[in-house]
């Protein structure tokens, strides 16, 4: 579980950090998904993760992370997915006007000269 | 069942008012332009009054004015509002930037785009509650609230130059944010709170097994703070994007890396003080030199500006070095020296983007006029035209006694103020702050961090960046204004200049008065370094609905 987990959210983390040093404005906006998309999944996983257990202390049980989930992360992941969510929109909307305005999908809004 | 007395509540106003103006403008819509106008003017003055009524109580209610509970639950659970001494200052700064901008703005801008005034009233709500809050992840929230506003605002006006600076400054800022999240993510894996004073608390009884994976992440934290706080080599977006700003945006903006500077100023004295075990004075270093980098940075930029706007927001970086570096050593007297600059700066960023702005426009006319004249097909014959040092009017009198047209007047006058504020030169409040943390820097005493190499090497790059940005206002001064040229008198409204007479009021008043504001920031430094102040303070709050016998 937590090899798969690390496992993914490196891969994401990996390819986002190159898709943002890429020149072009969609595949800045792609990689700054993906690299939100591993922190999301990384937030989460500090909640200590576990497999079928609710994020509720029942009464009865002691109120320990063996017994439960720590629901806190995942509130946090909730408002960090909502937050990039609507700044992606944002540049989205950013990177069309500059392409409209510019006619250039470069980065610069013009290509480098060789 | 005790309701709280109504000064209590005054904390929380910073937020709400802000945010209640924003929802009324945003249903007025586009019509009714005075009304929205006046609206927002008002809802900023009163602003501007809780500000300074909330500094006052904090000083009148000793080291921490008051702790107030948002949704009323006990302390390391929910979210707690933190007025103390340096919250109030903060606070004061940013709604008198607020109302200055909002006033520069009614002249054009305004009217340059939509949603202007909303926008503005989000930037402010943003800024008042990262300054209010004592929650790490409600600080994550704030700044995003008043990063979304500044997207938008930087936006205001349109064009390319705006659209492609934007495009750099929200990927920045995005990347920033990703760091701040893992930063707070880490924190809270290791400590299990999110709660500042709660985490402060905990974090000397961290186990040593898990202090790397502390210590990393609050370095990723203070990465994120880094880039907001323009902090070189994280600075490249800063000069064009607040170049290519509408005025009273860019002056707005000024604040905006006060943020970054406040929020590393407040988690590094709370969680890392001398008393923090293993942590001690941890990252001290890299405040101090990075701070140092960016303050040689900013200078050598303002040297090197040969723009007003540019030369702005290298002060601004220069500014943001010189605090980080001055904070690093964590000493009282020095920090109190560095929160008089930073108020000193601020007012004076805040004004030189207004001013170079009229500027501006007064070049432009120049820019516009002479077109037609240069291409006409007349020849220019060498002896049409006087010699250089007779200087003839139309009627071909000598220059003597003429008037100086009263706008270009004001506008030298407070060009002067400006510049002697930014460089840090007597009389006025940037050379108090500079003189305040030059003698802390003479006491040997202080070399906890970094050590006497590092302690001179901030002192002589004081003196020296104060050197580099004299000559750089000088030089630019000298060609907007002294040079000789037919450009019209630039035409000026009375409400574009009064916040630029008010800002440098602000300054001068600060030297006026300046022993009650050192004392004030001396206590607000020495609170600071004691963060046991802080942490009990805000521990003692108890919620209002239940009294805590009744919940056990």
């Amino acid at each position: 579980m937590e090899i798969v987990v690390s496992l993914v959210i490196g891969v994401l983390a990996a390819s986002g950090v190159w898709l943002v040093l890429r020149p072009r404005t969609f595949q800045v906006l792609i990689g700054l998904s993906l690299l939100s998309y591993a922190v999301n999944l990384f937030i989460f996983s500090v909640g200590s993760l576990a497999i079928d257990k609710e994020p509720i202390a029942r009464a009865g049980e002691p109120a320990d992370l063996l017994h439960y989930t720590d629901p806190l992360p995942q509130s946090l992941v909730l408002t960090a997915i909502v937050i990039s969510f609507a700044t992606t929109a944002l540049f989205l909307v950013v990177l069309l006007a500059l392409r409209g305005l510019t006619d250039s999908d470069h980065v610069d809004a013009e290509e480098e000269r060789p | 069942m005790n309701a709280l007395p109504a000064s209590e509540h005054l904390l929380v106003a910073p937020v709400l008012l802000p945010l209640a103006t924003a929802a009324v403008l945003l249903m007025l819509g586009e019509r009714w332009r005075t009304a929205r106008a006046l609206l927002a003017v008002a809802s900023a003055l009163l602003g501007l009054a809780v500000a300074v009524a909330l500094l006052l109580h904090v000083e009148a209610h000793g080291p921490m004015g008051a702790v107030y509970l948002p949704g009323d639950w006990p302390v390391p659970f929910g979210i707690v509002l933190v007025g103390d001494r340096l919250a109030g200052l903060m606070l004061v700064l940013a709604a008198a930037t607020g109302v200055g901008s909002l006033l520069f703005s009614l002249a054009r801008w305004q009217r340059a785009g939509v949603h202007f005034h909303p926008l503005f009233q989000l930037q402010l709500m943003g800024l008042n509650g990262a300054f209010l809050t004592g929650d790490l992840f409600n600080l994550f929230v704030f700044f995003e609230v008043l990063l979304a506003a500044s997207y938008g605002l930087l936006l205001h006006g349109g064009g390319a130059a705006r659209v492609r600076t934007s495009l750099h400054y929200i990927s920045i800022n995005l990347l920033a944010s990703l760091l701040f999240l893992i930063g707070v993510a880490l924190l809270y894996g290791v400590t299990g709170t999110l709660n500042m004073a709660d985490m402060a608390q905990r974090l000397p009884h961290v186990p040593a097994s898990d202090r790397g994976l502390l210590h990393a992440g609050a370095a990723i934290l203070g990465v994120a703070f880094f880039a907001k706080a323009a902090v070189w080599p994280l600075n490249a977006w800063l000069p064009p994007a607040y170049g290519a700003a509408s005025a009273p945006v860019a002056s707005l903006f000024a604040i905006l890396t006060k943020v970054g500077v406040y929020a590393l100023l407040r988690l590094w004295s709370l969680c890392f003080p001398d008393s923090a075990g293993g942590s001690a004075l941890f990252g001290g270093d890299a405040l101090v030199w990075g701070g140092m980098a960016t303050l040689a940075f900013g200078a050598v930029g303002m040297l090197a500006s040969q723009q007003l706007g540019r030369l702005a927001g290298f002060s601004i970086i220069a500014t943001s070095g010189t605090l980080l570096a001055a904070i690093g050593f964590g000493q009282p007297a020095l920090t109190a020296g560095a929160l008089f600059y930073l108020a000193s700066s601020t007012l004076a960023a805040v004004a030189l983007y207004l001013l170079v702005e009229l500027l501006e426009r007064a070049r432009q006319a120049e820019i516009d006029v002479p077109l037609e004249v240069t291409v006409g097909p007349l020849p220019v014959f060498a002896d049409a035209r006087p010699a250089a040092e007779v200087n003839l009017d139309d009627q071909e009198l000598p220059l003597v006694g003429r008037a100086i047209p009263g706008a270009l007047a004001f506008l030298g006058v407070a060009f002067v103020i400006v510049a002697l504020v930014v460089a840090g030169l007597p009389p006025l409040s940037g050379f108090v702050g500079k003189v305040a943390m030059l003698t802390a820097l003479l006491d040997p005493g202080i070399g906890a961090v970094g050590g006497t190499a590092a302690r001179w090497t901030l002192f002589a790059l004081l003196v020296v960046s104060g050197f580099l940005s004299s000559i750089g206002l000088v030089r630019l001064g000298m060609r907007q204004f002294w040079a000789p040229q037919d450009r019209p008198a630039p035409r000026l409204r009375v409400v574009e200049c009064m916040p630029i007479g008010l800002l440098l009021g602000l300054c001068v008043l600060m030297v006026v008065r300046g022993d009650p504001a050192l004392r004030y920031l001396r206590a607000t430094a020495d609170s600071l370094h004691r963060p046991a102040l802080y942490i009990d303070a805000v521990r003692a709050a108890r919620p209002v609905a239940r009294a805590p016998e009744a919940r056990r």
